[in-house]
């Protein structure tokens, strides 16, 4: 008889443990599917193809949401050109050139994990204190004799804005993609007498190309869903037509969610169509998430395969 | 020189905000309309009774009591935490210990889908529908209060401590569990006293990352928490954050004047606490890393 009571302590010790946890992962799924189902089932039936290829009218009461989308679509390609060859030069220089130990590469790798911390709105600050307020007004002092062009929130600020923010996601992506390419190819290549630009240009950079796409489609997919950090670098409201040049205004899928739930004037009018745009936004966002995790896999299967 | 670009971007933030903020510190034009120590100790307005810390910088007489923002981002980040970090740590137990292989492919995918969802789409619905469902439930006279931006916060906080919790616990040695069972420990007496403790300091640091992500988001508790700068500790009341602040306000203030640099101000605050959390975070992981990597 005494032998059976620490085996029942063992079993509700344990019951409870995995019960508890289980409790846990089970209210974290029940909350993303109440969130998704809530969307989808309101959002879906005015998702037409109508909705996605107008611009709004009435005050946004009605009509689609082809700005929003348009925009978007500039801003993250902006961005992209932009914080692509500065997120790869650092990775390349962090996992080819530089000494793991030193100071200077620590000091870096500290300076990335930060700038991925730092706040989406502290982000929007700098956006204006920096491109708006000092190279902005600075390009419109030297080239456009202190008229107001390049000087105020526009595409390209908000664009190089959320460059910045997005520079983590590009270099962490590509350092793995550089470091999960064999040690064999490098070798091989040097044996041939190529030295270690052309190493690096002919050998390393195509076989990392997979893992680079995967930052750039995770970046472009935080860049397409974040808000804050455009609020003053060149998001709009509302706008009658398509921004044409780098430094108009224009409109972002992310902002209209934020303008449509809370400054709506009729919140019942407004309500599908504001259904329908989350939608939009996520499906945008989960769409390319996706695709940056197949591109993942498919290229880890491939060096698993190059290995054995 | 494109590799700095991370170290250039860190050094430009701190000096592109602190110069839009210096002028709080010696420009007397802005210091006679408003001082750190106004911002920071209760004033005697006209029309109150006693001295009082009021955010109201559109108004005849401006006043920028700091207070009731910093109490109102804790306040919603406290409760966002004590969500976050039960379900997140809970959650990332279950994956490690419990889950077989078919669950973990269903919890691990979900969290990532849970961290894709923009933080504007949480905040909306949280504005839309969490608000109403929490105010019927529990019969809140404000319908947008620290609770309800709290709640929704901490959505965005989950995937964050979940992800790095995660990793923590799949770090810790096979030996240890295997020891730990060989000296005839249940899996939950092992799971306490070995598997938490060895990875102790990752899930510190997943905490810390998720408590850096807390203070600093934005759009969430802008839509979601009804904005009014009260300085009470009841989570029903409106609350009004730090980050929502410079949000909502900094789009209609007058370049170069007080309102505008004490948003810079208040945005070098954000900018100090998360860099601290983050090298906290660090901090944490480098030494589990150590200690586990010195054991093997």
């Amino acid at each position: 008889m005494k032998r059976r009571k620490p085996a029942r302590r063992r079993r509700v010790g344990d019951a409870v443990l995995a019960v508890g946890t289980g409790l846990a992962a089970a209210l974290v799924l029940l909350i993303v599917a109440v969130i998704l189902g809530d969307v989808v089932y309101h959002g879906a039936p005015h998702m037409t193809l109508a909705f996605l290829t107008q611009a709004p009218r009435e005050g946004m009461t009605a009509g689609g949401i082809f700005p929003a989308i348009f925009g978007t679509v500039a801003l993250v390609v902006l961005m992209t050109l932009a914080v692509l060859p500065a997120g790869v030069a650092t990775a390349i220089y962090l996992s080819e050139y530089a000494n793991p130990g030193s100071r200077v590469t620590r000091l870096v790798r500290v300076a990335v994990n930060n700038l991925a911390g730092v706040p989406s709105i502290v982000f929007g600050l700098f956006g204006l204190g920096f491109f708006v307020q000092f190279v902005g007004a600075g390009i419109d002092s030297a080239l456009y004799g202190g008229r107001r062009v390049f000087g105020q929130p526009a595409l390209v600020w908000a664009a190089l804005t959320m460059a910045v923010l997005t520079l983590p996601v590009v270099i962490v992506a590509t350092e793995e993609a550089l470091a999960a390419v064999p040690r064999e190819l490098r070798l091989a290549s040097a044996a041939l007498g190529a030295s270690r630009l052309q190493t690096i240009a002919r050998v390393v950079l195509p076989q990392a190309l997979p893992g680079i796409l995967t930052g750039a489609i995770l970046a472009i997919s935080r860049g397409a869903g974040e808000v804050a950090p455009i609020l003053f670098t060149g998001v709009a409201y509302y706008l009658p037509k398509l921004p044409t040049s780098l430094h108009d205004q224009f409109m972002q899928l992310g902002y209209h969610v934020y303008v449509l739930s809370t400054q709506s004037p009729d919140v019942d009018a407004t309500r599908p169509i504001l259904y329908a745009t989350v939608l939009v936004l996520l499906l945008l966002t989960f769409a390319l998430n996706a695709t940056a995790v197949v591109v993942r896999s498919k290229m880890r299967r491939r060096f698993a395969g190059a290995a054995s | 020189m494109l590799a700095f670009s991370s170290i250039a971007a860190i050094i430009l933030i701190f000096v592109f905000i602190g110069k839009e903020a210096w002028p709080l510190l010696h420009d007397s034009v802005i210091r006679k309309e408003v001082t750190l120590a106004k911002m920071w100790f209760a004033q005697q307005w006209p029309g109150y009774d006693a001295p009082e810390h009021v955010w109201q910088p559109v108004s005849e007489i401006p006043k920028y009591a700091a207070w009731p923002l910093v109490v109102g981002t804790l306040k919603v980040t406290l409760i966002s935490m004590l969500v976050a970090v039960p379900l997140g740590v809970g959650a990332a137990l279950f994956v490690s210990q419990y889950a077989g292989r078919r669950l973990r492919e269903i919890v691990k995918p979900t969290v990532e889908l849970l961290a894709g969802v923009p933080s504007v789409v949480l905040g909306f619905f949280a504005l839309m529908v969490m608000a109403t469902w929490l105010q019927q439930a529990l019969g809140l006279d404000s319908r947008l209060n620290a609770l309800v931006a709290g709640v929704a916060l901490s959505f965005a906080i989950i995937p964050v401590v979940f992800t790095v919790s995660e990793e923590a616990f799949g770090a810790v040695p096979r030996s240890y569990v295997e020891a730990s069972t060989a000296l005839g420990a249940a899996r939950w007496q092992t799971i306490v006293r070995v598997v938490i403790p060895a990875a102790g300091p990752g899930v510190a640091a997943g905490i810390a990352l998720g408590l850096g992500r807390a203070v600093g988001e934005t759009m969430i508790v802008l839509m979601a928490s009804g904005n009014a700068a009260i300085l009470s500790a009841s989570p029903a009341d409106s609350v009004r954050t730090v980050s929502a602040t410079i949000a909502a306000e900094l789009a209609e203030v007058v370049f170069g004047g007080a309102h505008y640099t004490v948003l810079f101000f208040l945005g070098v605050l954000l900018f100090g606490f998360t860099l601290a959390t983050n090298l906290l975070g660090e901090f944490a992981i480098g030494r589990m890393r150590r200690r586990l990597g010195g054991m093997a």
